[in-house]
């Protein structure tokens, strides 16, 4: 009767142990996980700074002001268009 | 000495006297009582009247956090960003928490671009809450975290970007600092565009780590983007030049409308003047303005082609049926209507080309009010065109009850009647689709177009298309674009100034290309020209044809009359050009 008891509460005293490892396992994977999504929210926000970023450095305003200083492109006069169509 | 007593518990000489029994009973039933009294009050805590309690338990750990939502992007038909919100962090301060050091506080207002007596004014102010600087960009708002100042905190906010600048000011409208919508796409798609942030309960540990996740309460909703019908390039070269058409023209104001006509998208939409929307401050309302959409006007001759398709269709009138305009003067009860010129018998192509307003008085003279107003109303005007835009203007279209004969006579070149240039525009798509008019879309179209609603027969609006396009004689040479065919008329409208026609002139045109097959409707408005001319051939005819040029070639449509003897790329040859010819088919 004894020892059925001594059993039974050392099985009782390991579940025990076992829940608060569970627990503190969780915790640590559950911190973890909030510092990715932390991480990937900092990620959206350089995407979406970098895309702006992009899109100031290629406005119209500026790429046709480089393309005609900076470069020296013009548009051509209607005379020197060809047209190439396919033959059908 | 005595020897002292032996004294122990059990032999307490005090006890040897027989107390009373109701003295350890009373003791007892005292004890008793205090003990239930406590498991009560236990019982009534942990068990009744938890909630107090349990609450105050789980402020110590468990938090609230709100999860932050963004606002959708605008894009433009091709994906370019046109709108971005980006987080950024606003500063406050507990004035009375903040008690700083001056060199602190040279050092803070250094930070924050302020004058440091403002900074000190500020804090020193007895309000419990001051903002001290909105919208700090994040690096800036990290170093002034890493001062560690007392009383001064931070909170994250977006802020909106518009990497286009004035170009795309007045489609795209603005946000507040609470970043709602206030005005153009931003307010009309505020539903869509807006992110709802959400709302979550956790656990918090010593350390102040997320350990547990308790509940979500709201989830958070980013807004979702939109992508505009606007083309960029188009934009872009539309913005330009009416900037450089305002300049020429010393006018007060102008706007270009670029339509596709296949789909009914608005490609681009610029008004003059403009604002920059990443600065908004110092605004003017004139430049706030999006005149394409809540300003009406008396669109002028540019209403002829509508009358004349009107009597084409009927059968009343066919392009060679001849108008005799007499000495270019008409009296209609006590007003008189006169052309620019005499020009005696003129046959209806003619009065279009040449704009006469006899001529198209006399074909509007053979129908009823009635049948006008439907017409009218059919193509659009007097009723707002529901975009959701913010403003739009219906325009005025009076009942045909109330028109007297010389109503109907001015409104059929264009005055007695007032309409946006959107709405005229969109009314001119009856003829680059074939007699269909479709409903206009500020978004993209993918896929088929709603279906339109028939206005006038392909047949006529061809016909109609063939008279219109600006050839070497008419009012608008200057409206011709090399490569291509184009069709269109001028408007010259003076302006109604309390109610009587002032010197001072709206300059337009209208017009599609290529006319062979139109993929364009371009609108264009200069609102007071004052270099010296105001006729719409003269003013706005050259900046219809910059945009029109460079917008078709923007979007690269076939030239439609040859430009140089067209060369015809051999089987040979079509390796090299293969892939660019292919792309030009698929188009």
């Amino acid at each position: 009767m004894m020892r059925a008891d001594a059993v039974l509460v050392a099985l009782v005293v390991a579940s025990a142990l076992g829940v608060v490892s569970a627990q503190h396992q969780a915790r640590k994977l559950h911190t973890e996980y909030e510092r990715e999504q932390a991480r990937a929210q900092a990620l959206a926000v350089e995407w979406g700074q970098l895309q702006l970023e992009q899109s100031t450095w290629a406005t119209h305003g500026r790429v046709e002001r480089l393309a005609r200083e900076k470069l020296g492109m013009r548009l051509p006069p209607p005379g020197q268009v060809l047209v190439v169509e396919p033959q059908s | 000495m005595k020897n002292p007593r032996s004294v122990t518990f059990n032999h307490n000489p005090l006890l040897k006297r027989d107390l009373p029994a109701w003295r350890p009973r009373l003791v007892m039933l005292a004890l008793m009582g205090c003990s239930v009294a406590l498991a009560g009050r236990a019982l009534y805590l942990q068990g009744v009247h938890n909630d107090f309690l349990q609450a105050k338990g789980e402020s110590r750990y468990a938090r609230t956090l709100e999860v932050p939502a963004t606002r959708g992007r605008i894009t433009d038909r091709n994906g370019d960003i046109l709108a971005v919100s980006t987080p950024v962090r606003s500063i406050w301060a507990l004035p009375a928490d903040a008690q700083l050091e001056p060199a602190q506080a040279r050092e803070l207002a250094r930070l924050l671009e302020m004058d440091a007596n403002e900074l000190n004014r500020r804090l020193a102010a007895s309000r419990d809450f001051a903002y001290l600087k909105r919208q700090l960009p994040p690096e800036l708002a990290k170093q002034v975290a890493d001062l560690h100042l007392p009383g001064i905190h931070q909170q994250q906010e977006y802020r909106r970007y518009y990497p286009g600048g004035e170009v795309m000011a007045h489609i795209l409208g603005f946000t507040n600092v609470e970043d709602k919508g206030q005005e153009g796409i931003e307010l009309a798609f505020e539903k869509q565009l807006a992110g709802r942030p959400g709302a979550r309960r956790v656990i918090k540990d010593r350390r102040g780590q997320i350990v547990e996740d308790v509940e979500a309460i709201r989830p958070p909703r980013d807004g979702q983007d939109v992508a505009l019908s606007i083309d960029g390039k188009v934009q872009y070269l539309a913005w330009s030049a009416l900037r450089e058409a305002m300049e020429q023209h010393k006018a007060q104001a102008g706007a270009v409308v670029v339509l596709d006509a296949r789909s009914g998208e608005v490609l681009a939409l610029a008004n003059a003047p403009t604002f920059n929307p990443n600065n908004r401050a110092n605004l003017s309302g004139a430049q706030l303005r999006n005149r394409v959409f809540t300003d009406t006007f008396e669109p002028g001759s540019v209403m002829k082609p509508f009358i004349a398709a009107l009597a084409i269709d009927r059968g009343k009138a066919t392009p060679d049926t001849v108008i005799d305009t007499g000495n270019g003067r008409m009296t209609i009860g006590t007003a008189t209507i006169s052309d620019v010129k005499r020009n005696g018998l003129m046959t209806v192509a003619e009065v279009l080309q040449k704009s006469s307003n006899v001529g198209t008085v006399k074909l509007a003279q053979q129908f009823s009010a009635d049948e006008m107003w439907h017409l009218f109303d059919q193509l659009g005007f007097g009723t707002p065109l529901n975009l959701g835009f913010p403003g739009e203007a219906s325009g005025r279209l009076r009942p045909a009850k109330s028109w007297r004969p010389i109503e109907q006579a001015t409104m059929s070149f264009g005055h007695g009647i007032s309409v946006s240039l959107i709405q005229m525009a969109r009314a001119y798509l009856v003829f680059a689709r074939d007699g269909e008019l479709v409903p206009l879309s500020l978004t993209r179209v993918d896929g088929q177009p709603s279906s339109g609603r028939r206005v006038y027969s392909a047949e006529t609006a061809r016909t109609v298309r063939s008279m219109l396009v600006a050839g070497p004689k008419g009012t608008a040479v200057r409206a011709q674009v090399p490569g291509y065919t184009v069709a269109g008329k001028t408007g010259t409208a003076r302006k109604l100034e309390n109610g009587r026609y002032a010197r001072k002139y709206i300059s337009s045109y209208v017009g599609l290309a290529p006319a062979s097959n139109p993929r364009l409707v371009v609108a264009v408005m200069i609102d007071e020209p004052s270099a010296g001319q105001y006729y719409g051939g003269a003013v706005a005819a050259p900046l219809f044809s910059r945009v029109t040029e460079g917008a078709l070639r923007a979007l690269g449509v076939a030239p439609d009359v040859p430009l140089t003897p067209l060369q015809l790329a051999r089987r040979s040859a079509e390796e090299d050009a293969g892939r660019s010819t292919a792309s030009r088919e698929n188009m």
